[in-house]
């Protein structure tokens, strides 16, 4: 089957049209060089049963045996089968999502449900229908900020997520913004008072738990940053932490951004995740994204329909909020049906859960001989482990016990060379950390 | 098109972008015509600058968002922007109720006051509209 759209007599059709011989011909300005000069190397063709085969077999090379302690950023939670039962309804199943209020009313209500749940989480008094992921969510929260304050310059904390940072340097670079750095502290948080705002700056951004895990004092740093008449952003990466934290917006956040993966999102290799955005009512007009309101038709009738588009890209083009023009619509539901499932207690139940164990491990593994904890702020369910011999020999001898044992930090921060950023979630069992800390005493 | 006459005071100068001018020495107060709110709807916000913000002639200030349209307020002439109509965050319908007047947007201390009298006078300005009406 060729998917090829146009006949050979179009083609010459066209290519006459362009007073051309060959197709060959528009490609004339790329260098001999530079051209494949024989077929691209991808094996020969295959018939369905082969196929079949061939990723049978690549599928079970798959490392399905291991206890990983991966976080940073994706996180491994349990997601009831219900969500994928519902999200395969064909309703809801598309492509892409639909926003026509005449046929789209249930795409529109969950929406809806699902800003309304975020701005319940974050403490926030709107939220939008979701963006990208959590890196894009914080680098538009950048844009927005340097929108409503009129300002240049940020201070970004440097235990916001390495990822988000590298998202907001390329939405950044070409700006004219200048992006500062916030150093952590020794007990891993930022210290309000030594940070250099100015009447300048546009906004503090900073992650809680941040990058190490480690939880931040929000209302200090609000305060540092209101009193200099910037805004503070928050971004969250592991937004299970907020069944047992105060949401930032009871600490004075202004904008909230950041990752909805660990409600039922599939780790999926890294994505495709969900962005959530939240922020203060009176700076809405500022915020980028879909968002969806409640309405009524002519009859007195609820429904919903799409709001306050003229901040967007396809009514106002260049002065538009954000060149997002859309959202992770199945995502959102997914995110939507995981909260709607748990409950409000469900959440708070495994949130309390991934803080027992993430304490009981960190607590194991800080009173072996030669391990300690990096940092002595509060944590939620990840810490920093100091190893007393090299990280790489440390993760080697754990990958033969098929533990993958954490992220080496040294990828990210070259002076944390003997540390691992460990991540407890609720589905690690008590003899799977049990197994974990015997492996790293024998070390 | 509605037909309606607009309203187009004598004593104020006019852009073809639909603003109004009322200069004193080097000062004037700015804000869009009765035509423009007629033709713009129900206004429902009204996005304006900050005082001291500096803007050249035909640079876009703001922008007025109504029921059908968001549309981009000009500067009629190069100046800086001195007291902001902050009234219209709580009520934009002023812009339709009383574009002359509580309706207004920005004042301004004007660069150059000879590019006042390079602007349309209201006879001009009607006869602009017209012209408008019949393309």
């Amino acid at each position: 089957m060729r998917y090829i759209p146009n006949s050979p007599d179009e083609r010459s059709s066209m290519l006459a049209d362009l007073g051309l011989a060959r197709i060959e011909d528009l490609f004339d300005q790329i260098p001999q060089q530079l051209r494949l000069k024989e077929p691209i190397g991808i094996g020969h063709p295959m018939s369905e049963p082969e196929l079949l085969d061939y990723f049978r077999d690549l599928a079970s090379r798959n490392a399905t045996d291991y206890q990983s302690f991966l976080g940073a950023g994706a996180y491994s939670h349990f997601i009831p089968v219900i969500i994928d039962s519902l999200i395969s309804r064909a309703e809801f199943f598309t492509a892409y999502t639909p926003y026509q209020p005449e046929l789209s009313q249930g795409t529109l209500q969950y929406t809806y449900e699902f800003q309304t749940m975020i701005c319940q989480l974050t403490g926030m008094e709107v939220a939008n229908a979701s963006l990208y992921d959590g890196s894009t969510a914080v680098a538009e929260a950048v844009l927005m900020a340097h929108r409503v304050t009129r300002r240049d310059k940020f201070i970004i904390a440097d235990s916001l997520h390495p990822h988000y940072r590298a998202v907001i340097d390329t939405y950044t670079r070409n700006l004219g913004l200048a992006i500062g750095t916030a150093n952590h502290t020794e007990a891993g948080t930022l210290d309000a008072t030594s940070l250099e705002i100015s009447k300048e700056t546009a906004a503090l951004v900073v992650q809680s738990p941040n990058f190490f895990g480690c939880i931040e004092d929000l209302a200090s740093l609000a305060d540092a940053a209101h009193e200099a008449g910037a805004l503070l952003i928050v971004a969250i990466a592991e937004p299970m932490s907020l069944g047992v934290l105060k949401p930032p917006g009871a600490f004075g956040a202004d904008i909230v951004a950041g990752e909805t993966q660990s409600f039922g999102i599939p780790l999926s290799y890294g994505g495709p995740y969900c962005g959530l955005f939240a922020t203060r009512e009176k700076f809405v007009r500022q915020m980028p994204g879909r968002l969806v309101g409640e309405a009524y038709d002519e009859q007195g009738r609820r429904g919903y329909v799409l709001t306050l588009s003229t901040r967007e890209q396809h009514v106002r083009r260049e002065k538009a909020t954000s060149n997002i023009c859309t959202n992770q619509g199945l995502f959102a539901l997914m995110a939507t049906i995981y909260l709607s499932v748990m409950g409000k207690r469900g959440v708070q139940e495994v949130a309390r859960q991934n803080l027992q164990k993430a304490h009981y491990a960190a607590s194991q593994i800080g009173s072996l001989d030669g391990y300690s904890l990096r940092f002595v702020a509060p944590f939620f369910n990840e810490f920093v482990v100091r190893t007393p011999r090299p990280v790489t020999e440390v993760m080697k001898t754990l990958l033969e016990k098929k533990i993958i044992g954490g992220v080496a930090l040294k990828r990210y921060y070259p002076e944390m060379t003997d540390s691992i950023l460990v991540c407890v979630t609720e589905t690690v069992k008590k003899q799977a950390i049990e197994k974990l800390v015997d492996a790293l005493s024998e070390i | 098109m509605e037909n309606k006459m607009a309203n187009t005071p004598e004593d104020l100068n006019y852009t073809k972008d639909h603003e109004w001018v009322r200069a004193k020495g080097d000062e004037a107060t700015v804000g869009i015509t009765d035509h423009a709110q007629n033709q713009l709807g129900d206004v429902v916000y009204v996005e304006l600058p900050k005082v001291g913000d500096k803007f050249e002639a035909s640079e876009s200030f703001g922008s007025v968002e109504s029921v059908k349209a968001v549309s981009e307020i000009y500067m009629p002439v190069s100046g800086t922007v001195i007291e902001v109509n902050n009234s219209l965050a709580d009520t934009p319908e002023h812009v339709n109720e009383d574009p002359y007047g509580e309706g207004w947007m920005i004042r301004i201390k004007i660069d150059n006051p000879a590019q006042v009298d390079a602007l349309l006078t209201s006879i001009e300005y009607e006869d602009y509209i017209k012209e408008e009406a019949a393309e």
